[in-house]
């Protein structure tokens, strides 16, 4: 992890969009007037033609990505996390799910880390709303060269994909050599004295965590769930049965998303107790956002306390 | 007009086969069926550049029913015209027919738009019409509303955006056959007045009886021919046209007639062959 280099995975989203429509004439992008926050704004510089701006109408840009998916092309639909998948729920569920169309989903601006808008714009339901969506793929990269990976995946699915992007520069974790497998959990380190699952913007808290824990010799893993469905099960099982404690981190609900969907596959499989962090019940609020991440209890000190 | 006769002929047939459909399921939508019955068949066979043996061609014109649970007008139709076969009827809204409740794209041959959430469908039409524009072919796409389904907001979002990408290869018609589930549109909650709302998002508004083939007939024209923005036909309908007993019966949106009303609708409708 570079922790000196930081990139927002939403800019990392806006590069791998743009040379993924250099290379891919069918790929089209749609954005409800947000262009610049979300990143898509390069792609619509690069390629105007293929570039909708659909104003304020995120259902209805839902929709018309399906119409133009119907017809052969590969629409990235974006818009911030919760208007994408919470205002626009009933068309990713009956325009995009159900028909099964090829159409990515982009939620930028997921969790508190948007930080200063507050609770309107802080979007902790985002996995909870799309897991439950059948033939959903669902990639929440935690930096930069993950979130690149997670673009040109998707174009490579023939089916509906949620991206969730973050707004919050956040430490860049891996290296252009790393290989990325949909659904293959990455792991860090091979500690038995613990397990921190983490996805997006949570993984660099926990590898923070895992760090300071090596000095006191206490030696736990990482595991960065950059695809959240499907989820990697065999992992989720391999650790539970080597380490220790075992805790969930996600910048979202603890309802619904990633620790939710870990401890169903420990229940079934190796019923065994994991520690959710994450939002319990209650919005966000305003605030910088690593301010309002230390309200909720979501830093590194955290799992330490957690792991100990 | 030369043809209007087997135009008639089609749509009773397609009317029988409406009612045989909600009959055998004893479940679905009579009412609106029959409503846009006439209008079904004008597109399909006369308006619709569409093939039953190559339903995906790339330049065909596209149809969604954003009225989705009119299903069983759309599957009539696309019987009638060799989409499947009628053995299908059996098994409609059955567990094991691929005729479900409202239309499903991914199993049924000639459905461009799985639909059934109302609301949504302008805004798949919209996305074929732009996907039309962006690869310049020159497909046409339709879309059939209702007119309590232009109560949903997102109708409204989709209609401005069509008129802002000037998709003058949509064109999109409204049954406005005055009736939703809780009575009178203009009661329940107005979309009146309907050709004012679409004139003033930039459509190209077309009223008409929509029972008329010759006035069906002349508002696809003027559709085709209008450029720059896309069209609305408002055609006047009757809910449940056909059958005396469900003509302007909002009660008749969604039941299935018992063994006697069927039967004495199918005999009426005999008489008007």
């Amino acid at each position: 992890m570079n922790k000196d280099l930081k990139i927002a995975t939403r800019a990392s989203f806006g590069e791998a969009l743009k040379e993924l429509g250099d290379e891919n004439e069918k790929v089209v992008v749609l954005d409800a007037d947000l262009s610049s926050a979300t990143k898509t704004n390069s792609f619509a510089k690069a390629h105007p033609d293929r570039f909708f701006d659909m104003g304020i109408q995120e259902s209805n840009m839902i929709g018309v990505a399906s119409g133009m998916a119907s017809c052969g092309k590969i629409p990235f639909a974006a818009s911030f996390a919760v208007f994408s998948t919470g205002r626009a729920y009933d068309q990713l569920r009956a325009s995009v799910a159900y028909p099964n169309q090829n159409v990515k989903v982009v939620g930028t601006h997921y969790g508190l880390t948007v930080g200063e808008d507050g609770a309107t714009h802080q979007m902790l339901e985002d996995i909870s709303l799309t897991r439950v969506l059948p033939n959903f793929t669902i990639f929440s990269p935690s930096d930069d060269i993950s979130a690149k990976w997670a673009v040109k995946e998707a174009s490579k699915i023939n089916g509906p994909v949620y991206l969730r992007f973050c707004r919050l520069a956040t430490p860049v974790i891996y290296d252009e050599t790393q290989k990325f497998e949909l659904g293959k959990g990455i792991c860090f380190g091979d500690g038995k004295d613990g397990t921190v699952f983490a996805t997006g913007d949570m993984v660099c808290k926990a590898l923070e965590a895992k760090e300071i824990l090596e000095k006191e010799n206490i030696h736990i893993r990482v595991v960065d769930f950059h695809t959240i469905k499907p989820i990697d099960k065999e992992l989720i099982i391999k650790c539970a049965k080597e380490t220790d404690k075992l805790i969930s981190i996600e910048d979202h609900s603890v309802y619904g998303g990633l620790g939710d969907m870990i401890s169903d596959v420990l229940i079934s499989e190796f019923p065994k107790k994991l520690i959710k962090m994450g939002v319990r019940d209650e919005f966000g609020k305003s605030g910088k956002a690593e301010e309002v991440l230390k309200a909720y209890g979501l830093t590194a000190e955290e799992i330490i306390e957690n792991l100990k | 007009m030369e043809d209007e006769l087997s135009l008639k002929k089609q749509a009773n047939k397609i009317r029988k086969n409406i009612l045989k459909l909600v009959y055998k399921a004893n479940s679905g939508h009579p009412g609106g069926s029959l409503s846009i019955t006439d209008i079904l068949t004008y597109l399909y066979f006369k308006e619709l550049n569409v093939d039953p043996k190559n339903p995906k061609d790339e330049n065909r014109d596209r149809f969604v029913l954003s009225k989705g649970h009119c299903a069983p007008a759309l599957y009539s139709v696309l019987m009638e015209k060799g989409f499947f076969d009628e053995t299908n009827i059996e098994s409609f809204r059955q567990v094991d027919g691929i005729l479900q409740g409202h239309p499903d794209m991914k199993h049924i041959p000639g459905v461009d738009m799985t639909t059934g959430s109302l609301g949504q469908g302008l805004s798949a039409a919209c996305g074929m019409a732009l996907s039309g524009k962006l690869d310049k072919k020159d497909y046409r796409v339709y879309c059939v509303m209702g007119d309590g389904e232009i109560e949903e907001g997102q109708v409204w979002e989709a209609a401005m955006s069509a008129s802002h990408y000037k998709l003058d290869n949509l064109c999109v018609i409204v049954d406005n056959n005055n009736l939703q589930i809780d009575g009178e549109i203009g009661k329940v909650m107005s979309p009146y007045p309907i050709d004012q709302k679409f004139d003033s998002f930039g459509f190209n508004v077309v009223e008409i009886d929509g029972h008329n083939f010759k006035k069906i007939r002349d508002a696809f024209l003027e559709a085709r021919t209008c450029k720059g923005k896309p069209t609305v036909i408002i055609a006047k309908t009757i809910k449940g046209k056909g059958v005396s007993f469900m003509e302007n019966k909002a009660e008749w949106h969604g039941k299935a007639p018992n063994e006697e009303q069927y039967n004495q609708a199918i005999q009426e409708l005999e008489e008007n062959d």
